[in-house]
């Protein structure tokens, strides 16, 4: 069977889970027009699912026929569990996802040679940068929790650059290291029994250990800083194999983590709720976040309570799990499906990684490889990152879940995201296929 | 590249599996834990919406029921409104706050006692959490008949009656009582603690300790029979004044009545054959019967067990073992001393002797019934103990009808119905101030008796059992007695 056929059959079970999703809170919900309005929504998604699945075939027809039904699932389960918690808010992440359709089809288009990016490395490292520093502009800057980032567009939404940032950071990274990589491995010293890069090529890394340091301080969120330097250290590690500059690399972060987590104040807040998350002293004001979260999900067990049975608002009207909809619906979905549910989403991630890396294993050339590696990585890690952070793995804090989280920001990078993957997959598949 | 880039996404799916296990770690095997947490208030949330089953009478009468609130949410509606508040409790889940049969079968009512699987089978066939009903043991007339007549007295009083064949209980009054409708309310709670209230949230029939005078006669006199060293016509000297541990005892009135038979001196209730009485048995047998009739525990009914007070002697409020030397045991021996007994102690007592020496436990709930009307459990009668012998309980049975008959308790008398009975007037407060606990224990009829009951009335001015007590116990039996 042809790659894309299998992609259409991919399709089947993501158009599914939307009508069944629907269905179950329609139930739920006490709905008589369960039998149209299901089997609608379903059917338009399945319409939207099709027409980018035909300008695959004809775009990108070597492409890797897994990834976007992935995404089609995950974007489909996260729009039924949007609608369950505001019916408002799933209209709009359904427009979204619409307009989130036709940036991947631009980026396709417009991109389909990736290649090119490198040329503009340092213009995309720049912007990407300019990006993250957008929310502490004042005037357009919006604070959440403590942490900058968003920018409030008036009457549209508030931009989260965070988002665009980690594919320009990535982009950027994959092309300086396929340039460096030989010099950092050849010219590598033993200091005292760690292998260290030569100190030419070890400053750039050095000077952007400092940029997510300062990220650190900038948009004051230990969680996005996580994920862009840990997006760093893999794109690192896959282009010199050197498991000690990981170390060295981790090290860093260690030592800007504990600088930051002992004096920004509400990081420090953050790092004490996440040490001790039920404490009754804390819970009225920092901790109601996380350990409403943790409620939320001993309240759902092993099999969950069911679509629109988990409490989210207070009888009188306040939350009872503050951002259900963004940061918090990983617990929103254990409350409702359980672990199992959980654990199926996190899988669906897991193979969307797994599928990415193999683009990467595919590719024939370095850019390529570290593009996919880099991409992959950097979703797997937001997904670390915002699940950790709800499950108290790690400190909380406001990264989107991908496709599934409330926000048009998030859905519009991550097929972007997704949208390049699909690139260095064509083109890798391509040429192997060529080969043969 | 390759090597390098599988040992990434190794790392990932580590990443991965450590999300995995905190997902489980709180939604499954610390969840319990979370569950019960303070802060938690996802349980009480969930209570609010779940319809808890009904409270009714014997009769089939609605004590409580669930109405509808806004936003899918129940509350509790009692509509009997303050006669039934003691037996039947309260349920403000709101504020997480139960009494009674409310909090006692909250398992049931609220449908938490169904099993993992049940509840799981009920959430796939899209039933909504539903509790259980709870039929009741109680008698709405007789309920009402006492809580009248108990308000009519204009002190705070309590009194329970109960089948001494199965211990089902058929009233539990007490006076003053409280509304269970208004008690959701703002400040209704502060309100109805507050000094001087006349504390109406205390059950007095459960909760109350008394000194139950004379009525304790009959404790007296089923230990004097039983450990063979009295029979009813045993002769010994009621004279009086009587020293009793060294100081001087006195008759009602002080009348002498010189040397007469224990049956006789329970009709006339005289003080001073039950002191010896009580010095001769000793304190270790009176501990062993007062035991054996349920004192120093929790009585056994299916009632929460902090609303309920052990019977017994007290000081300073904590129980005082009868071997103690601060226990005098012939002022004890009629009910003075520092004894404090509940209501529902002196029924079960009574109980026992109607029941032929046999007690039963107790019981206010006689079936849970689930939404679709099967009974889910039923309160089968048990026994609690033997506390005296067949023989014995015969012979304190007549001697407690010669009481009705031509003693102190005439006034319980019944047309065509014999009663069994015993009078007791404490002497409480200040020497002369002329305050006095009246009480009267009974059962009928005697010769089979369907019913004992317990009643007492606080803080009398110069009442006696006989006279404010034992009318309202008739009026009660009366109207249980109705109905074969």
């Amino acid at each position: 069977m042809s790659a894309r056929n299998r992609e259409l059959l991919g399709l089947i079970p993501a158009s599914l889970l939307v009508t069944a999703g629907f269905a179950a809170v329609f139930i739920q919900q006490g709905s008589h027009q369960l039998s149209n309005l299901s089997l609608t929504y379903g059917a338009i998604f399945l319409g939207l699912c099709l027409a980018a699945h035909v300008f695959l075939r004809i775009a990108l027809p070597y492409a890797d026929p897994y990834l976007f039904p992935l995404v089609a699932v995950l974007a489909s389960f996260g729009l039924v569990v949007i609608y369950r918690i505001d019916d408002t808010l799933a209209r709009q992440q359904a427009q979204w996802f619409v307009a989130g359709l036709g940036l991947f089809v631009a980026t396709i288009v417009f991109a389909r040679d990736y290649r090119k990016l490198e040329q503009y490395r340092y213009l995309i490292a720049a912007a990407s940068l300019a990006l993250l520093c957008l929310p502490r502009l004042p005037g357009i800057g919006a604070q959440v929790n403590g942490a900058y980032l968003g920018v409030r567009i008036p009457g549209v939404f508030i931009f989260q650059p965070t988002e665009f940032a980690k594919i320009g950071i990535v982009v950027f990274l994959a092309s300086y290291l396929r340039d460096t990589r030989q010099l950092l491995v050849a010219g590598a010293r033993r200091v005292a029994g760690i292998t260290l890069p030569p100190l030419k090529h070890f400053g750039p890394l050095l000077v952007i250990w400092g940029i997510a340091m300062l990220l650190l301080i900038v948009i004051r969120d230990l969680g996005s800083s996580l994920m862009f330097f840990g997006a760093f250290l893999a794109l690192l590690y896959v282009a010199t194999s050197r498991v000690s500059f990981v170390v060295v690399g981790l090290l860093l972060f260690a030592v800007g983590a504990w600088y930051l987590g002992t004096h920004v104040p509400h990081v420090v807040d953050r790092v004490h709720v996440w040490m001790d998350p039920l404490n009754a002293h804390r819970y009225p004001n920092v901790g109601y976040q996380i350990a409403n979260s943790l409620f939320a999900q001993s309240d759902g067990g092993l099999l969950g309570r069911g679509f629109g049975q988990a409490f989210l608002t207070l009888p009188g009207g306040g939350p009872l799990l503050p951002a259900p909809q963004t940061d918090l619906i990983y617990a929103v979905i254990v409350n409702e499906l359980g672990l199992v549910g959980a654990v199926a989403v996190l899988t669906t991630y897991l193979l969307f990684v797994q599928r990415g890396f193999k683009v990467a294993l595919l590719a024939r050339d370095s850019f390529s490889t570290l593009l996919a590696v880099g991409l992959s990585a950097v979703f797997g890690l937001q997904v670390f990152v915002i699940v950790g952070g709800v499950t108290n793995v790690i400190p909380l804090t406001g990264v989107t879940l991908p496709f599934i989280s409330y926000g048009g920001s998030s859905l519009l990078a991550n097929f972007v995201l997704l949208a390049l993957l699909l690139l260095v997959s064509d083109r890798a598949r391509r040429e192997a296929e060529g080969v043969r | 590249m390759s090597t390098p880039i599988m040992r990434l996404f190794a790392t990932i799916v580590l990443l991965f599996a450590i999300l995995v296990f905190w997902t489980s770690r709180w939604s499954v095997l610390g969840a319990k834990d979370l569950r019960d947490n303070a802060l938690n208030k996802r349980p009480l949330l969930a209570a609010l919406h779940v319809k808890r089953g009904a409270i009714k009478a014997a009769d089939g009468t609605l004590l409580a029921r669930s109405v509808r609130g806004p936003g899918g949410t129940y509350r509790r509606s009692y509509p009997a409104g303050s006669l039934f508040g003691h037996p039947v409790g309260y349920a403000i889940v709101a504020l997480n706050q139960l009494a009674g049969i409310e909090r006692y079968r909250n398992d049931e009512l609220s449908g938490q006692g169904k099993s993992e699987l049940g509840s799981l089978a009920d959430q796939l066939q899209g039933k909504r959490q539903q509790g259980d009903a709870v039929i009741t043991t109680l008698d709405p007339a007789a309920q009402r008949i006492a809580t009248a007549q108990l308000a009519a007295t204009g002190s705070p009083g309590a009194v329970v009656a109960l089948d001494p064949r199965t211990g089902a209980v058929k009233v539990m009054a007490s006076t003053p009582g409280y509304d269970p409708n208004q008690l959701g309310q703002p400040g209704v709670f502060r309100r109805l603690n507050a000094a001087g209230s006349g504390a109406p949230l205390l059950d007095r029939a459960t909760q109350s300790s008394y000194a139950p005078g004379s009525t304790f006669k009959v404790i007296t006199a089923a230990a004097a029979i039983d450990t063979g060293k009295y029979t009813p016509s045993s002769v010994i000297d009621g004279s009086s004044p009587k020293t009793i541990s060294g100081v001087p005892m006195k008759n009602d009135l002080g009348t002498s009545y010189g040397p007469i038979s224990l049956t006789a001196a329970m009709t006339n209730s005289v003080n001073t054959v039950f002191g010896q009485i009580g010095e001769a048995l000793g304190k270790q047998t009176m501990a062993d019967y007062m035991r054996r009739f349920g004192f120093y525990r929790r009585p056994p009914l299916d009632y929460p067990a902090d609303e309920m007070l052990a019977s017994g002697e007290r000081l300073n409020g904590r129980l005082l073992p009868v071997t103690s030397p601060q226990v005098d045991v012939g002022r004890m021996a009629i009910g003075q001393d520092k004894l404090a007994v509940t209501p529902l102690q002196m029924a079960m007592v009574v109980a026992a002797i109607a029941n032929r020496g046999t007690l039963m436990a107790p019981h206010l709930t006689d079936r849970v019934v689930d939404p679709d009307g099967r009974t889910v459990k039923r309160i089968e009668p048990h026994v609690a103990g033997t506390p005296v012998s067949p023989q014995t309980a015969a012979a304190v049975n007549a001697m407690m009808r010669t009481v009705v008959e031509s003693g102190t308790g005439t006034a319980v008398q019944l047309p065509g119905i014999q009663v069994a009975g015993k009078t007791g007037t404490a002497e409480i407060g200040t020497v002369g101030a002329n305050l006095t606990q009246p009480s009267f224990v009974a059962f009928a009829p005697a010769d089979n008796p369907r019913i004992a009951i317990a009643v007492t009335v606080e803080r009398s001015q110069g009442g006696f059992g006989g006279t404010v007590a034992a009318p309202i116990a008739r009026a009660v039996l009366q109207s249980l007695l109705q109905h074969p």
